[in-house]
């Protein structure tokens, strides 16, 4: 990539024709011309012409690591929030624990915390989710905050170099769900200092070199202590 | 209806503006922090507030369409947006409105992206004079924009009518009241489709035709002001 300013681009917006390139992420194609359906940031990768979403709702898609809170449980199965435009449902065969009919109550209740996988999203957008997975299991303590779902990628960071670097400072334990939601645990110090990271990585998500920058902060401001 | 003020003079409007000119228009996107997208619009003297919801799942649920997703504007002027208090609440217009805004704002989103789910659009009117609908309309565009949610176009509004006899572009408050004809237009700028065409009074086949290209005219100039409005806030917070 060079080092241009990134380009905003809002819906409507023309950005290429079929004859030379392909058109990708956030776009629609009419009369072979590419437009753009999203507001967000124009991302031209060899043939394909993306447009990386500014803001917007988490797009569930399977395999995604998300963060959960339990809305509803049923005889047999829970809601969930997943920050998506549909709740997912939890069936007592996705979880680890051998649950009673109509006593999922005991183990997961409104308000709970889950880390789970997407499991299957349907053509009709319904939603499955899992915890039969590694590492997938209800949030006990710490802290949960919401970022933007399209700023994700960028906090885990190009093969998670900028979530392993808070980690590695903050001595926090972080987890990262892909629908936006971040759950923190650590002292005080440590989580007070991850969310005002994660805050200035949103903020200043479009800047190149975001991880070096970070890590030079970090540095600084933990010789201090 | 008759009245002794002379509406059109010289050449010139009541409030100073050529027959082909718009009243001045301000847009800001971002207002609100708990809707997901939003949008302030200064028109004339028109203060409109919309902000967006969703797509979440649709309630009750059997409005839910399994193929795509609803919209549902909802047009509310507010009690001191009139002259004489407003009595608040849903009536016979506000209804009609926000039935055409929710069909025209559904032609430019990609709906089918979401089914079962529904996107809120509350259009909030806070002092009104005239062409309250026409400025809903283009905030709530602006709006849609700013919640994220994937749109073939934005939508834009802007109405043309006739004072004594003459055709005019974005008629203000006396124009709208003694005139004798409104036509307020809704158009996807990209491809020059019409979402909303509505009209008030009487015109002749030819006077229909001159308004309808001015108020098509006069949206390409709202929405070049839309598309600076979006751009300038992201660029200004994200650009560097």
């Amino acid at each position: 990539m060079t080092d241009e300013k990134r380009e905003i681009v809002i819906p409507s917006q023309l950005l290429g024709e079929t004859k030379d390139k392909r058109a990708g992420d956030g776009t629609f194609v009419e009369d072979g011309k590419i437009y753009s359906s999203l507001l967000g940031v124009l991302n031209i990768r060899q043939q394909f012409i993306n447009v990386v979403p500014l803001k917007g709702r988490y797009e569930p898609s399977e395999r995604d690591f998300v963060i959960g809170i339990v809305d509803i449980p049923m005889s047999s199965s829970w809601l969930v929030d997943i920050n998506a435009p549909y709740p997912a449902l939890l069936h007592v065969n996705e979880v680890p624990w051998d649950v009673e009919f109509g006593e999922t109550e005991k183990y997961l209740n409104n308000g709970d915390c889950i880390m789970a996988k997407v499991l299957q999203v349907d053509q009709e957008k319904k939603l499955q989710i899992t915890l039969n997975d590694r590492n997938l299991y209800k949030i006990k303590g710490g802290l949960l905050i919401d970022v933007e779902p399209s700023k994700v990628p960028r906090i885990i960071g190009k093969k998670g170099s900028m979530i392993s670097l808070l980690k590695q400072y903050t001595k926090c334990r972080i987890f990262v769900g892909q629908n936006g939601r971040v759950w923190i645990d650590g002292d005080e110090q440590g989580i007070k200092k991850v969310i005002d990271t994660i805050k200035q990585i949103e903020r200043e998500s479009l800047s190149y070199g975001l991880t070096s920058k970070i890590e030079e902060m970090l540095k600084k401001e933990f010789k201090d202590v | 209806m008759k009245s002794d003020i002379k509406l059109f003079e010289n050449g010139k409007r009541l409030d100073g503006r050529k027959p082909d000119e718009l009243r001045n228009i301000k847009i800001e996107t971002g207002v609100l922090h708990r809707a997901e997208g939003s949008c302030y619009l200064e028109w004339g003297g028109n203060k409109v507030i919309v902000a967006v919801y969703g797509p979440r799942e649709a309630i009750p649920r059997h409005t839910q369409n399994p193929l795509r997703a609803i919209v549902n504007a909802r047009y509310n002027m507010a009690a001191f947006s009139v002259d004489d208090r407003k009595r608040p609440g849903p009536d016979r217009r506000s209804r009609e409105i926000s039935k055409v805004i929710s069909e025209a704002l559904g032609h430019a989103i990609f709906l089918e992206r979401f089914p079962r789910a529904s996107i809120d659009v509350n259009i909030e009117v806070l002092e009104a004079e005239a062409g309250t609908r026409c400025a809903g309309l283009t905030a709530a565009g602006v709006a849609l924009v700013d919640a994220g949610i994937p749109m073939r176009d934005i939508p834009v509004a802007c109405a043309a009518g006739k004072i004594e006899g003459q055709v005019v572009l974005d008629l203000g408050k006396e124009e709208d009241n003694f005139g004798s004809a409104d036509l307020p237009i809704a158009i996807s700028p990209r491809t020059g489709e019409i979402l909303l065409l509505q009209m008030d009074g009487h015109m002749t086949g030819d006077e229909f035709n001159t308004a309808l290209d001015m108020a098509i005219k006069g949206c390409h100039t709202v929405s070049e002001i839309q598309k600076k409005a979006i751009t300038e806030k992201y660029q200004k917070t994200e650009g560097d």
